[in-house]
């Protein structure tokens, strides 16, 4: 079967490109495919280093033990389902500042909703089905507001996303319950965290992955995906294509704040409660995540797979670092250093490509 | 009967005149230049005729009926396709993408609720249409923005001839590039008219535009002072005509 290859991939891989009609095009061809290739190769090498580092570093391998798979694949859910959303908005040449704030505010709403809920005695599994109603339609509500304020205000997206990160993240999350944690959930709520499927796949982490799957498909196989990388690659030529722009982005930060009502829930069914500090800087990493798998920040270019790698690389790194007894500290230290180098290659191998 | 036809167009901004009733004819396999000085109204011209700006008074009719639009997107749809001077590619689209990027083909089936693309046919249509004009890519599949000026430019007009337009306007579509690559364009042009799709050319490119086009319209103060025949007139012919010198005046204004 023919694989159809992302806008972001497609001078590469499978199909090289073929020789322009004079000669100095053929060579630069070639040199461009390589460069090509290993661009879009590069950081699963890294990643795949990094796996072996860790884990020859580590003591007795240790990394390479089903605990520590299930560890890594369970803390990863939370930036994995943020990262989707923002895989769109930055392809969009946009960014998504709030969906950490979103996802910390929606838990704690629908934990309190949820509380309530139980408080007047309702059935457990209606509770738990409107907590998961509550948060993803919130994180959509928030999600589509910022849309709104960006296309219709016209301000920039840095702007109205620091803003919900402020008014929800610092403002909002920490009146919610007085600031303290919603511990009184549906016992529903753990069992969804705690049950693995085949004793490997937490249910967490199987929703993370279906999201991906559909994600991934909408974002390159889809109308809705093409015109998003159009969008992001020259939003005039979008316009003069017919694309409605405006309701294009509107939809875009509806889903990414939609993903990061679901996020919250997968959270909150981790750790059995709903926190104030949950998705506290949770945002930085689903961007850099996104990044590092090879996204621009000026829009037009990025690749579901490289947004898993780019979020399995952060999560191997504070998995890692924690097994090697690392401070966390580090680990920050770390994603910065990994962050600014692959936007540094990045940069490089678009100017090499740029004749 | 012209293939489009201009009559009377008025346009002022404010207090400014920009256009004080233009006619204009573009037949039938034509390439027709549009040239003036920078102020002459060439721009606000083009902007009417792409449906971007709306004349004040004046009729435009395509294949003799009367048409108006109130944006570019109608504009295209009564058949008038702009390749604007950017070109309007999204250069980390491929050529495929670009082609029919706001006119997908879905795939058939339940599928296509979902807005899944139908890959093949696009890639095939593609290949079709770039054929058709006799436009060399390579492969469909390349990212716009990787290839050459020239070839940009043949795929945007690939792109506006696909889509089964009357009239192609072209706004200055070689100030971008080099000798070599303007010569094929120029050819690109001629096989476009000739195919049937006849274009109106505005240029600042004066000997370029009297190799290429049959006639050349000149705009001046708003006005189609001149309709020349390349054939007849000389490059410094349509010096003297745009200066205003040929008119025997000199406007203040």
């Amino acid at each position: 079967m023919n694989v159809r290859l992302p806008p972001a991939l497609t001078s590469s891989g499978a199909q090289p490109v073929r020789a322009g009609p004079d000669g100095e095009e053929t060579q630069r061809s070639a040199l461009l495919s390589a460069v090509d290739r290993f661009g879009n190769y590069w950081m699963l090498g890294v990643f795949v280093l990094m796996l072996l580092a860790f884990g020859l570093a580590s003591p007795r391998h240790d990394l390479f033990t089903r605990a520590s798979w299930l560890n890594i694949s369970q803390y990863a859910v939370e930036f994995l389902l943020l990262a989707i959303g923002q895989t769109f908005v930055i392809i969009t040449g946009g960014i998504d500042l709030s969906d950490g704030a979103v996802l910390g505010f929606t838990g704690m709403v629908s934990g309190v909703v949820m509380q309530g809920l139980l408080n007047s005695h309702a059935n457990t599994t209606l509770t738990t089905v409107a907590g998961f109603a509550t948060a993803i339609l919130l994180g959509a509500a928030i999600g589509f507001l910022n849309g709104y304020l960006i296309t219709r205000l016209r301000l920039p997206p840095f702007v109205v996303t620091l803003g919900s990160l402020t008014a929800f993240g610092a403002g909002a999350t920490p009146l919610i319950n007085g600031g303290n944690e919603v511990i009184n959930l549906p016992s529903q709520i753990g069992t969804i965290g705690q049950t693995l499927i085949a004793g490997w796949v937490y249910v967490t982490v199987l929703v993370a992955a279906v999201a991906c799957v559909v994600m991934g498909l909408v974002l390159h196989r889809t109308r809705f995906g093409l015109r998003t990388y159009a969008i992001g690659s020259n939003v005039t030529g979008a316009r003069r294509a017919g694309i409605r722009v405006d309701n294009h982005l509107v939809r875009v930060y509806t889903m990414s704040g939609l993903l990061a009502g679901v996020a919250g829930m997968m959270v909150m069914c981790n750790f059995t409660d709903a926190s104030p500090l949950a998705g506290q800087n949770d945002e930085l990493n689903a961007i850099a995540a996104v990044v590092i798998g090879g996204a621009s920040l000026f829009g037009g270019r990025g690749h579901m797979l490289g947004t898993v790698v780019g979020t399995f690389i952060i999560a191997l790194l504070v998995t890692g670092l924690v097994l090697l007894n690392v401070s966390g500290s580090w680990q920050q230290v770390a994603t910065g250093i990994i962050l600014v180098g692959a936007v540094a290659v990045d940069q490089v191998r678009l100017r090499l490509a740029e004749r | 009967m012209p293939v489009i036809a201009v009559r009377g167009i008025t346009k002022h901004f404010g207090s400014v005149q920009a256009l004080r009733g233009v006619d204009l004819d573009v037949h039938q396999g034509e390439v027709v230049g549009l040239i003036g000085d920078n102020g002459a109204g060439k721009s606000t011209l083009v902007n009417i005729l792409s449906g971007s700006l709306q004349p004040h008074s004046g009729t435009i009719m395509i294949d003799g009926k009367p048409v108006s639009f109130a944006s570019s997107l109608e504009a295209r749809r009564q058949g008038i396709e702009t390749v604007y001077q950017d070109l309007s590619l999204a250069p980390d689209l491929s050529v495929w993408q670009n082609i029919f990027l706001g006119r997908e083909e879905l795939a058939k089936g339940p599928l296509r609720f979902a807005g899944w693309l139908d890959r093949r046919a696009m890639v095939r249509g593609a290949e079709t249409d770039l054929e058709r004009t006799r436009i060399r890519i390579g492969s469909v599949s390349s990212l716009a923005g990787r290839l050459s000026g020239g070839q940009r430019q043949a795929i945007a007009v690939g792109r506006a001839v696909a889509w089964g337009s009357r009239v192609l306007l072209m706004d200055e579509p070689t100030a971008a590039l080099g000798v070599e690559q303007q010569e094929k364009v120029g050819e690109l042009v001629r096989s476009v008219a000739s195919q049937g799709v006849p274009v109106l050319l505005i240029t600042h490119n004066l000997p370029q535009v009297h190799r290429l086009a049959d006639r050349v319209v000149v705009l001046y103060h708003g006005r189609a002072v001149v309709d020349l025949r390349c054939s007849e007139a000389s490059v410094d012919d349509m010096v003297s005509w745009i200066t205003g010198a040929a008119l025997g005046e000199h406007h203040a204004s």
